[in-house]
């Protein structure tokens, strides 16, 4: 949230895209009341502490393995950072511009995969593996250009099966080619680093990519790119008429999104050391990453790293738990339900509306006027809280 | 060789028409109620295990174990439209609805692997067993029922919508849902009852897709869905006539290609799909905007 208030106090136009980012359309009547209070709202509050909190939890996560160096807390926490940057990856492409991917697996599986077989290829071992992913990044992102230009033209259902159909197309290919070891797939080398800070060289590269991640979407975010990524969202013929050229900019945030997932592949099969197909492409990963984005909020940036930190790390846990996967799986389902019917927006955009009347009650105070009501009721299909939202 | 092609033809066109059949459910909820409901795999699945229950524990004969399993089946799709779909609205409702369908059938695989295990199980009667000898080639009496099935339920699908008052409130839905609301037509009635009759025909679908498959597992629900949209996508959404065509044709050349390429069968499916939608992306049968938003 306080990206978006950065966002509408950097460029006064983009006001008018942030509502849409709350509900589009819905809102409508309240526009011209809003923004202003929305504005005066976000300059009351200064920039300093959120800048401070930013830099605690970037110490606290590079302190963390230092503190808890239980392998399987540390174990969890590198497939919880991997889940982070592709989260934020996901978000960047799909949270932005509207056209939900569920076929973003083809990316991580194919930054998985190049990264053993290069690795194979070249003989490299222990830290100079890592250097491999960038590349396996590009490989992604390269590939994601011809898959993006066949399955960007189509916009809604559509486009969401095609990258379903990617999706096992990437999946049988890799259990049918030579070059990824058919169905009993590849092992990816294996560093001889102490087994007691064994995780630690994952877990900070892990960071450094969940880091840029972020770092990238709040880039675009606050870019011109951004902008018209969210004018395609929100009304693809009315941006196109307003000059934006959609179709580059589409391909251009999924190769962005693509190559972070890629580069996340490659860190995650070094860090499980093999690449089997129905783990590399697992449709559950697909789900999981939507998951996370929905849960947290789609669209912001602290959304899907939210719910990568709380979604990943509870998975992992319930997996640990129970020896079958399917407990996991209907928990999985239920609680994707859950999230669906109560917490359509996210966690994030639903706590932020709860928040508002509070902060509202303040703002009140110095600025009396009737409007302040008018925001302090969600406008949103969900529901106000039972108390404290218009007294 | 020749008996070879003769026989993957025979095969691929009566096998397509249950694969017709579901497609014909799944094109159906899309054109009424305007969601992907990537639970149908699954419930085709589910279809087939409540037959497997119902011969296996109850020795009833599978195709009277249908006059069992298409109401369970209609009462299921009735539920989950109720509690999952019919709550969702809004303008995220497409991308919301999509992934609810798939976390149902994430709740039905896991169900139904802690119900049965992952080994393969598969439908058992005479028919499955015995054969007809046509030209020169033998073939399974359970693909010639399974199409018979498939053909009397797309009758009845077909008689439904163009014979009836209810099928006259689907179609206007279809064409267009704030008129039809407006002439009293009782959208969320006919949403219910359409989600529960997509649903419903993956009971025969389950049942002639358990027989004719050699087995199943849980898992087999993301290979049917995949094949599914693939069907529904390339014939363009929301035609029904068209998905009949294209999943006939389609699983033919699937069984052909199978003599050469058992490993890459599939892959026909989506690379069809990808090819089309390149060259036409409203899909072979598919008119530029199926429904005007």
């Amino acid at each position: 949230m306080t990206s978006d208030r950065a966002t509408g106090e950097a460029a006064g136009e983009q006001d008018t895209s942030r509502q849409p980012d709350v509900d589009p359309g819905r809102a409508a009547p309240a526009t011209e009341p809003l923004i202003t209070e929305t504005r005066i709202a976000g300059q009351l509050r200064s920039r300093t502490p959120a800048l401070a909190g930013l830099a605690v939890l970037i110490a606290v996560f590079a302190l963390f393995p230092l503190v808890f160096t239980n392998p399987t807390v540390t174990t969890i926490a590198v497939v919880t950072l991997i889940f982070v940057a592709v989260a934020s990856a996901w978000n960047l492409f799909s949270g932005f511009s509207g056209y939900l991917s569920l076929g973003h697996a083809v990316f991580y599986g194919t930054g998985a995969y190049f990264l053993v077989v290069a690795a194979k290829d070249w003989n490299l071992n222990g830290t100079a593996v890592f250097w491999l992913l960038p590349l396996a990044g590009a490989v992604a992102a390269l590939l994601a250009v011809p898959l993006g230009l066949v399955a960007l033209r189509v916009r809604r259902h559509t486009f969401v099966v095609i990258t379903i159909a990617f999706f096992f197309i990437a999946q049988l290919s890799a259990s049918n080619l030579t070059v990824t070891g058919g169905s009993s797939g590849l092992l990816a080398p294996v560093p001889n680093w102490a087994p007691a800070t064994y995780n630690n060289p994952f877990y900070y590269v892990g960071l450094l990519l969940a880091v840029a991640a972020v770092a990238l979407s709040v880039l675009i975010r606050r870019s011109r790119f951004g902008l018209q990524l969210r004018a395609i969202r929100d009304d693809e013929d009315r941006a196109a008429g307003l000059g934006v050229r959609a179709m580059p900019v589409k391909l251009g945030a999924l190769v962005l999104s693509a190559f972070i997932t890629g580069m996340a592949g490659g860190l995650w099969v070094y860090f499980i050391g093999q690449a089997v197909p129905q783990f590399v492409f697992d449709p559950l990963f697909d789900l999981a990453v939507v998951l996370m984005a929905f849960f947290g909020g789609l669209g912001t940036i602290a959304g899907p790293v939210l719910g990568a930190l709380i979604l990943e790390p509870t998975q992992q846990y319930l997996y640990l738990q129970q020896s079958n996967g399917y407990e996991s799986e209907i928990l999985f389902g239920a609680l994707f339900l859950v999230v669906i019917l109560f917490l359509p927006r996210g966690v994030l955009p639903t706590a932020g509306e709860w928040l508002t009347p509070a902060r509202l009650g303040r703002l009140r105070a110095a600025w009396p006027g009737r409007r302040a009501d008018r925001i302090a009721q969600p406008v949103q299909r969900s529901k106000p809280p039972a108390a404290g939202s218009t007294s | 060789m020749a008996s070879e092609i003769s026989q993957a033809i025979a095969a691929g066109i009566l096998g397509g028409g249950v694969y017709a059949l579901m497609a014909a459910g799944l094109t159906l909820i899309f054109g009424v109620l305007d969601i992907i409901n990537v639970a149908q795999g699954i419930f085709v699945v589910l279809g087939a295990y409540l037959s497997y229950v119902l011969s296996v524990h109850l020795h009833l004969d599978l195709l009277l174990g249908l006059l069992i399993t298409v109401p369970a089946m209609f009462v299921i799709g009735l539920v989950v439209y109720w509690l999952f779909i019919r709550p969702l609205r809004g303008a995220e409702r497409t991308s919301m609805t999509l992934l609810a369908c798939f976390a149902v059938a994430l709740i039905i695989e896991g169900v139904l692997y802690r119900e049965f295990g992952s080994g393969y199980v598969s439908l058992n009667a005479w028919y499955t067993t015995a054969s007809v000898h046509l030209f020169d080639f033998y073939l399974a009496d359970i693909y010639l029922i399974g199409f018979g099935l498939a053909v009397v339920a797309i009758v009845a699908l077909y008689l439904i919508l163009y014979r009836t008052t209810f099928g006259r409130a689907v179609r206007a839905t279809m064409q267009n849902q704030v008129a039809a609301r407006l002439i009293g037509i009782d959208v969320t009635r006919v949403s219910a009852l359409t989600f529960a009759i997509g649903t419903a025909v993956t009971a025969i679908g389950g049942m002639v897709y358990g027989a004719i498959s050699g087995g199943f597992t849980p898992n087999s629900g993301y290979d049917l869905i995949s094949r599914l949209l693939a069907i529904v996508i390339l014939a363009g959404m929301g035609s029904i006539g068209g998905a009949l065509a294209t999943a006939v044709l389609m699983t033919t050349v699937e069984a052909l290609v199978d003599i050469w390429q058992p490993d890459w069968a599939v892959a026909v499916f989506y690379l069809a799909m990808v090819i089309i939608l390149t060259v036409r992306p409203a899909g072979l049968f598919g008119r530029r905007a199926v429904r005007a938003q």
